[in-house]
């Protein structure tokens, strides 16, 4: 595996620090009067998703960290793991329900979806930014069908719930925003 | 890497290259009222500034176009000190220019590998009068009635708790693991001179001009450089540098004049960067020579023109104050 040196330092960069992966989201070069230099870093935990403030003096240096990320598809769902394939290599992948998080509300079957491998094992998914569901169950519109300030919740063929408008009917599909889990737009009837 | 088409446009607005253009020519007649003659010194040079945390780039000279990797290795200059110092010791006696210098490995939020430095020596100043006149042109590039002074070791004992002079190397590593910073890690052998660059980095200096720009002075006699050292007890260099707002704007020097010393700082320099696996620098040079002909007592400063204009307009990234930084250059 190879290394930076504090002069290869910058945003973007993924590093192992103490066995776990870190994303480098922040780089200061620092240099007072006629001193050596510092290099003041912001890093993500890939995993935990916490962030580290360290400092690093010229010469010193990180270990890479063997992150990669591919494009997959969700494929099924076996008690609480979460299978998916890698579409280059036919790969498949298990994530735990913990390590899927609030995403699984958008897994349907053949969903694209990026995943991070560190040191060839999953540890991230991530899934479109919209997502487009069939929605299975809903309470029937309330009186005043038309407004549009009145939400209901509907469930959708992944069995979650979203808050909706009231005009929505079973077997519409709608369009999720799943960086905020809402509402976009109904795409068919 | 990718080549992004938008990239030929400058990374400062037209209005900021503007007041770049008004900031230089308040400058040159700050200077030209006081009888200073503008110079205007090569960039490439022979000599290089001797120094552990400056690293200068290379340049081959060659004659022969078919071989352009064989020549003379000249140096692109870090500061047009040497060559002023030579002028003075030629008999000039207030000088000052405008020009571009270079930093290896430096790059960031307010460094970028080449910059533009102001710098000005005149002849018969010591540290007081050189601290003057940087207190001078503070208040009338930067719009300010006065500047306030304090000494190193003034600053060090309000922000950190620690006399700089004395601690040694284990009070300065406490000083730091008690005030909550990061230690980097390979710190845990380090010299008393890194411990106080990094308390000052992180401590110091963010406190340093809040409300008016700040002289910094007398610094460790282990951090002359090229500045006198003063035999009080202890021993302080006759440096003294100028902040605004946290960040760093010059550097001065009441002038180390004695050529022997220069010899044993730069042999000192070499050996720690030798130390820490940096390429070694020529030794002797025409400082050297200049220095032995003569150099008369003199204080100069050099002067961040990129860092004065983010000062005087509040931005946070030399790259906003500068046409092309490294990147599109």
């Amino acid at each position: 595996m190879g290394t930076y040196k504090t002069s290869d330092f910058r945003k973007g960069l993924k590093v192992q620090i103490e066995g776990e992966p870190y994303l480098m989201i922040e780089m200061n070069f620092v240099k007072p009067g006629k001193g050596n230099a510092l290099y003041k870093c912001k890093l993500r935990n890939l995993i935990r998703g916490t962030v580290l403030d360290r400092t690093y003096k010229g010469g010193d240096s990180l270990e890479s960290a063997d992150v990669e990320e591919i494009a997959s598809q969700y494929l099924y769902r076996q008690g609480d793991t979460f299978v998916f394939m890698d579409n280059a290599t036919y790969d498949q992948y298990e994530l735990s329900a913990e390590q899927v998080g609030d995403s699984w509300k958008y897994l349907k079957e053949g969903l694209p979806c990026s995943m991070v491998l560190y040191n060839g094992q999953p540890i991230i998914m991530s899934p479109p930014n919209h997502v487009e569901l069939k929605v299975v169950e809903c309470e029937p519109g309330a009186k005043g069908d038309t407004a549009t300030n009145v939400t209901k919740s509907v469930k959708v063929e992944t069995g979650a719930e979203f808050l909706g408008p009231a005009f929505l009917k079973e077997g519409n599909v709608i369009k999720i925003d799943t960086r905020t889990g809402a509402y976009v737009e109904r795409v068919s009837n | 890497m990718d080549k992004d088409p938008a990239d030929f446009q400058p990374t400062a607005a037209l209005s900021v290259l503007a007041l770049r253009h008004a900031l230089r020519k308040r400058l040159r007649s700050f200077f030209d009222d006081r009888g200073f003659i503008e110079v205007d010194t090569p960039l490439l040079s022979h000599d290089a500034v001797v120094d552990l945390n400056i690293d200068p780039l290379r340049v081959t000279v060659f004659s022969d176009p078919t071989q352009p990797d064989v020549g003379q290795t000249l140096w692109l200059q870090t500061s047009p000190e040497f060559a002023m110092k030579r002028l003075l010791a030629a008999g000039a006696e207030r000088i000052y220019q405008i020009t571009h210098a270079f930093r290896g490995g430096e790059q960031g939020d307010r460094h970028n590998p080449e910059f533009t430095m102001v710098e000005w020596y005149r002849v018969g100043d010591g540290l007081r009068e050189g601290m003057e006149l940087l207190g001078e042109l503070a208040c009338e590039m930067l719009d300010v009635p006065a500047v306030d002074q304090c000494t190193y070791r003034e600053a060090f004992v309000r922000h950190v708790g620690v006399d700089p002079h004395r601690a040694s190397a284990g009070e300065l590593r406490r000083a730091a693991l008690a005030s909550g910073i990061d230690v980097p890690r390979s710190m845990a052998d380090s010299s008393r001179d890194e411990w106080l660059n990094l308390l000052l980095a992180e401590l110091v200096e963010p406190q340093l001009g809040t409300q008016r720009p700040l002289i910094l002075f007398d610094y460790p006699a282990s951090q002359a450089a090229l500045a006198r050292v003063r035999e009080d007890d202890p021993p302080v260099a006759e440096r003294f540098e100028l902040y605004y707002r946290g960040v760093e704007l010059a550097n001065g020097y009441h002038e180390l004049l004695d050529s022997q010393l220069l010899e044993k700082r730069n042999r000192e320099a070499n050996a720690q960067r030798a130390a820490c696996g940096k390429y070694c620098l020529p030794e002797e040079s025409r400082l050297l020579d200049a220095m032995r002909h003569g150099l008369p007592r003199c204080a100069g400063v050099a002067l961040g023109f990129d860092r004065l204009l983010m000062a005087l307009i509040g931005s946070r990234y030399i790259h906003e104050v500068m046409p092309f930084p490294i990147d599109r250059a």
